[in-house]
């Protein structure tokens, strides 16, 4: 045995199951980043445990965040959303969160609206540890005039008056990756959208992968290693965790599940019908793919794999 | 609409790419006048070359496969903010004559809805050279003044862009709706440059929320040539967003 590797034995594995990375990491009131590569590896198992645990008072962060959102405002675990834009990205509207701004349903609902770039910095910031980012977007709008987080200024180097956005530090990120190592060591590609930063930004990261490997795999390109493990509090081990969202390589995007979505949320009565049938009468994600079925599943697996040519790290 | 908005994008250029519409518009673009515009996405792509497949998301892994870089959204944005960036394309729910865009509250008989927010749009809005809109024409969308700016246009016109610290080579270049395409005068108020063939003025000027003014040498929006015309075919074959 090499020294490094009775080193690594000795390290304990974050691996733990989906039920007990929620229960110990995201409590009611929490502040969670979510859907940071925005329509790519949307952590929908993730959302749908805490619903199931029934979450209230969290505010959601992300640029957009296709249909979680909706979700979990309609099963009334948010109480506030910071964001750029929520809705469906392919079908339109999101019913549950119109029904929640507009009429205060399931509950009242406090959104903060962002523009994507304004998101990106106020994570940036918490990121770099920063109070602020300066930008010339949203001035003008009326983004700025009703969103606190976002700040005139004169600039004290030219004679212009930019933006303060102000950094956000999220309790938590929950970030859906395609391989991480036991220790949260986590390679991603594709689309990244705020994931750097954001998990830089967070007090905890939670990494949901698609496949847990050994650490040589990950220190063989470490490149494409975005999330460092020495951040992240617990790795979850969840195949097939950001469905219907797609994963580069892994996932096909499920349009459809969207389009179906959009119709059986639409009135609340089909919404709390759709709830009960994807995520409350269902134990975990590994009933959920069932209930999916094979047709289905089959259908959104990679047909063509495309492997990038290896890059030589040797010296 | 999509023709008219591919026009829109020169040979060369550097060009935000919105969904719906605007992908399927750049994609023509590049097909036909425009082989060397490059697009930008907001997740962080940059591509070269445009995805051959029918693209729900910005985010499908077509778009992502064979891309030139998969960065960051600050990545691309930093390139917007710099002012590389030539075009953006918008869609939105309510335009002014002013060309600004609310995409936050609409209404729609007499009652407030709630709409998903600017995205990235306002960022476009903001800082691109140009700014183009599409959107369906009628007195609803097209109102006199939009309730709330969720990405700026031209203001209340004259120097106000200017005034509130936007770039100075920033702001709407161009609205193509269903009926036609409006322009801009130096003042920042829209004007009818072109109607779609088939389209009367008093048609564009009865669905429009204000006395739209209209140009002294008005034109007819050249149809969509066969080139055009095959490659919405190939890329959008059941209409999911020409429908």
């Amino acid at each position: 045995m090499t020294p490094e590797s009775k080193f690594e034995s000795k390290l304990e594995s974050k691996v733990i199951s989906m039920r007990d990375a929620i229960a110990q990491h995201v409590p009611s009131g929490s502040m969670v980043l979510m859907g940071a590569q925005l329509e790519q590896m949307i952590p929908f198992a993730a959302g749908h445990e805490l619903i199931r645990q029934g979450r209230r008072d969290l505010t959601l962060v992300g640029p957009i965040s296709d249909i979680l959102f909706d979700q979990m405002i309609g099963a009334g675990c948010v109480s506030r959303v910071m964001a750029a834009w929520v809705g469906n990205v392919s079908a339109g509207v999101g019913y549950c969160y119109r029904r929640a701004t507009e009429r205060n349903i399931p509950r009242r609902l406090e959104v903060v609206d962002y523009s994507n770039f304004t998101m990106a910095l106020a994570l940036h910031a918490g990121a770099m540890g920063t109070p602020f980012m300066p930008t010339y977007a949203t001035l003008g709008s009326d983004l700025l005039k009703k969103n606190g987080n976002l700040r005139e200024f004169a600039s004290p180097v030219s004679e212009e008056t930019l933006v303060a956005v102000r950094a956000l530090r999220p309790d938590v990120a929950i970030l859906n990756v395609q391989r991480a190592d036991a220790q949260g060591n986590a390679h991603l590609w594709g689309s990244l959208g705020v994931a750097l930063d954001g998990a830089r930004a967070s007090r905890k990261i939670i990494i949901v992968a698609e496949e847990i490997v050994e650490p040589c795999i990950i220190s063989s390109d470490p490149n494409r290693t975005l999330v460092p493990g020495f951040l992240v509090a617990a790795v979850v081990h969840e195949p097939g965790g950001a469905h219907p969202s797609p994963v580069q390589g892994y996932l096909g995007r499920d349009h459809a599940f969207f389009e179906e979505y959009h119709e059986r949320s639409r009135r609340i009565e089909d919404f709390e019908d759709w709830l009960a049938h994807w995520v409350l009468h269902l134990p975990d994600r590994r009933e959920y793919w069932k209930q999916l079925g094979s047709a289905r599943t089959g259908a959104l697996a990679v047909k063509h794999h495309a492997f990038s040519a290896p890059a030589d790290f040797g010296y | 609409m999509v023709a008219a908005a591919a026009r829109e994008i020169g040979d060369g250029e550097v060009v935000f790419v919105g969904m719906r519409l605007p992908m399927l518009a750049f994609l023509v673009a590049r097909r036909t006048h425009a082989p060397r515009a490059v697009g930008l996405f907001e997740n962080g792509i940059i591509r070269e070359t445009p995805s051959t497949q029918l693209l729900y998301t910005m985010g499908d892994p077509p778009n992502i496969f064979e891309a030139t870089q998969c960065g960051q959204m600050l990545d691309v944005m930093a390139l917007l903010q710099q002012g590389r960036v030539d075009a953006g394309f918008l869609g939105a729910a309510e335009i002014d004559r002013f060309g600004n865009l609310n995409t936050t509250w609409g209404h729609r008989n007499n009652e407030m809805q709630r709409l998903p927010g600017s995205g990235g749009a306002c960022d476009i809005a903001c800082l691109a050279r140009r700014t183009v809109v599409l959107l369906a024409h009628d007195r609803e969308r097209l109102t006199d003044r939009v309730s709330h700016i969720t990405s700026p246009g031209f203001g209340t016109g004259g120097a106000w862009r200017h005034s509130h610290g936007l770039p100075t080579a920033s702001g709407p270049s161009a609205v193509i709706t269903t009926l036609g395409v409006l322009r801009f005068g130096h003042d920042g108020e829209a004007f009818l440059s072109s109607v779609h063939p088939g389209v009367s003025v008093e048609e564009v000027l009865a669905n429009t929320g204000w006395t739209l003014r209209v140009a002294d040498e008005l034109i007819e929006t050249k149809p969509p040539t066969g080139a055009e015309l095959d490659v919405m075919r190939e890329l959008d074959p059941h209409h999911f967003w020409t429908r």
